[in-house]
């Protein structure tokens, strides 16, 4: 979405153009893998880079329906413990006995009624979106919490890690799940009436709205869209923790929400993309990854990253000012 | 300046048809609690259940009432309760080392500069207000987390204890201490520049700016008031409970938030007051209290937040026609 009515900076050669208009997210991954190449012995490791791939497949599959979300100047703040109740549905369906794809099916769904009931309260009722995601935030993790009594649901059936242990072609389930999820989050976006109508909501509701187009069902369907994705997230999560835990998704939606703006997707009108959330959700593992490696405590990961972000986010929108 | 020459909506002078709505709904939903708790629990209307149930208002009302008066400039705090965690932490470090004084300092001092930082992150590096304080949320509890390193602290000298566990005559302390910051807080906000700026830049900032006002200021003064009283709430939080550790503000920023929207305060700023909050505490509190009188597992406590934070939000939406209009 970059024409004449967004202005980006512009000079003569098309490289320095690219490399001043690129999004946060570029420069703090390429300033990460310099300083913990030279930091630290093992980080270009194939172990650990494979490492880093795992962890990130869950924040990007749940990034990228943030993503969406963002685009149409929304927030989900839900997506968290929603990944957190889908986890435990899925999980309590399975131990109880039933068969994987009615648990998967169930959790999916649990998962997009999240979503419309967030985006019907968003569209048609005109509530703030932070609002309504932080009322359905709590709900959510109240009903997780509920069902498993506060504990965490184990024992699940060995072929349950297939999730994130699996592999096809010597690439693991979770990769898999994270180039299926973009590509079709991709092909919605840019391919179909649904991915131009997620722009033009961001960009111009009202203009939307003026011209006669039912918006409401496609902005609903972007939070039932985001949600449906929280869900798979789940699974893997589910499947790499070995066990679901009601309260395990809590925090992701801020990484999540991270991933989207670092990648150059704007609150304002519309304006990014998926595949620099892509580079977001990768840059902010990373951080992650290096913290671990340099021996930081989860204790100042927390600070740090929020500390990061915040600049990253500040810097960006800094930019945009001057631009 | 334009305090004298324009008349901003006034909750408490001029009640207009949506402010009435308002008013009459809270009213109707405070008789029919009080009304079905005394019918559901025989020990609802005892005097201890009646003074506890004024004293959780207090508390809620205090953690309520910095959010307000950010919310009513259009913007949002979701860092309050990580505020409120990290100000008790640090001072109920120092208060049980022995230095009192500047334990309550160091309380009130890290919630300012916490609050002041979202201030300038809103208005300077024009971050959105729930992205920049939902950053500040994760950075005060892992600062938090840092400081105490996993561990309790217990046993807060008496004198301090005062001002959370204390009683004036047959009144709890806190009770008196919330009465007295809803009577400052509603002088500031309708006699005072910067509370008829409040309401100013919350129902217009475009034209709060073009009217010459020093928008980025109030602000900053706004989100800093906010985590001020962040840290003055947990001063008597830890008074009360007599402990503090990093986990202190986790559950806190649902019920705070529960509160202003159930007094009416609307979130999309200029609409709205300090005493409608002091209403929605209470009744927050009494729904608290009814689900513990009744033995509701404290695992739905979020979901009950969450549900009273979208039902009051929603009725206020499709009551209130001002609510409407500014969508």
């Amino acid at each position: 979405m970059t024409d004449a009515a967004h202005p980006q900076l512009v000079s003569r050669s098309p490289v320095v153009d690219a490399v001043v208009n690129a999004p946060g997210a570029f420069y703090l991954l390429a300033i990460l893998s310099v300083v913990l190449a030279i930091w630290t012995p093992n980080f270009f490791s194939t172990a650990n880079l494979a490492n880093v791939a795992l962890q990130v497949a869950v924040l990007t599959i749940v990034a990228l329906g943030m993503t969406l979300v963002i685009l149409t100047e929304g927030i989900d703040l839900s997506l968290g413990p929603l990944l957190g109740l889908c986890g435990v549905a899925a999980a309590l369906l399975v131990t109880a006995g039933y068969p994987l794809p009615v648990a998967v099916g169930s959790a999916l769904v649990v998962g997009m009624i999240f979503g419309a009931v967030n985006g019907t309260l968003v569209a048609v009722v005109g509530m703030p979106p932070f609002v309504v995601t932080l009322g359905t935030f709590g709900i959510a993790q109240s009903v997780a919490t509920v069902l498993t009594k506060g504990d965490s649901v184990t024992s699940l059936p060995p072929y349950y890690r297939w999730f994130n242990d699996g592999a096809f072609a010597g690439i693991p389930v979770p990769i898999w799940a994270t180039i299926t999820v973009f590509a079709l989050t991709w092909f919605l976006l840019y391919r179909t009436k649904f991915g131009r109508y997620v722009f033009a909501i961001g960009g111009n509701r009202r203009a939307l709205i003026l011209s006669g187009t039912r918006v409401n069902a496609y902005h609903i369907a972007v939070y039932v869209y985001a949600g449906l994705l929280a869900g798979i997230a789940s699974f893997i999560m589910t499947a790499r923790m070995n066990a679901a835990h009601p309260t395990i998704g809590v925090g992701i939606e801020f990484d999540a929400i991270a991933a989207v703006i670092l990648g150059g997707t704007s609150f304002e009108k519309g304006r990014g993309g998926i595949v620099g959330t892509v580079i977001g959700a990768l840059a902010v593992g990373v951080l992650r990854n290096g913290l671990n490696l340099l021996g930081v405590g989860t204790e100042w990961q927390v600070a740090i990253v929020g500390i990061v972000i915040i600049f990253a986010v500040g810097l960006d929108s800094l930019r945009k000012l001057n631009a | 300046m334009s305090a004298e020459t324009t008349k901003f909506p006034s909750r408490w002078t001029s009640l207009d048809s949506d402010q009435l709505f308002v008013v009459v709904s809270r009213l109707i939903a405070l008789v029919l609690l009080v009304g079905a708790l005394s019918f559901l629990s025989p020990y609802f209307l005892t005097w201890p259940n009646l003074i506890n149930v004024l004293r959780q208002a207090s508390l809620q009302f205090m953690m309520s009432a910095g959010l307000t008066l950010v919310i009513l400039t259009a913007g949002i705090d979701l860092s309050v309760g990580a505020i409120l965690g990290l100000s008790a932490c640090i001072s109920a470090s120092l208060i049980s080392s022995g230095y009192v004084v500047l334990g309550i300092g160091s309380a009130l001092l890290a919630g300012t500069i916490c609050g002041v930082v979202n201030g300038v992150m809103v208005t300077i590096s024009r971050i959105p207000p729930f992205i920049a304080t939902y950053g500040m949320l994760w950075i005060a509890f892992g600062l938090g987390y840092v400081f105490m390193k996993g561990e309790v602290i217990y046993g807060l000298p008496d004198s301090f204890r005062f001002i959370g566990a204390g009683f004036v005559g047959f009144l709890p302390v806190p009770v008196i201490v919330a009465v007295l910051l809803l009577l400052v807080l509603h002088f500031m906000l309708h006699r005072t520049v910067l509370g008829r700026s409040i309401y100013a830049i919350g129902g217009n900032p475009d034209a709060a700016r073009l009217s010459g006002m020093p928008v980025t200021r109030r602000l900053i003064t706004v989100y800093g008031l906010s985590g001020f009283l962040a840290g003055f709430a947990a001063l008597v939080v830890i008074a009360r409970v007599n402990a503090a550790d990093s986990s202190l503000g986790e559950d806190l920023l649902l019920p705070a938030i529960a509160a202003v929207c159930l007094g009416g305060t609307s979130l999309f700023g200029g609409v709205g007051g300090i005493t409608g909050t002091a209403v929605g505490s209470l009744i927050l509190a009494l729904i608290v209290n009814g689900m513990n009188l009744l033995g509701v597992q404290t695992f739905w406590q979020s979901g009950v937040m969450g549900a009273i934070i979208l039902i009051s939000v929603l009725v206020d939406q499709l009551g209130g026609t001002r609510l409407a209009r500014q969508q």
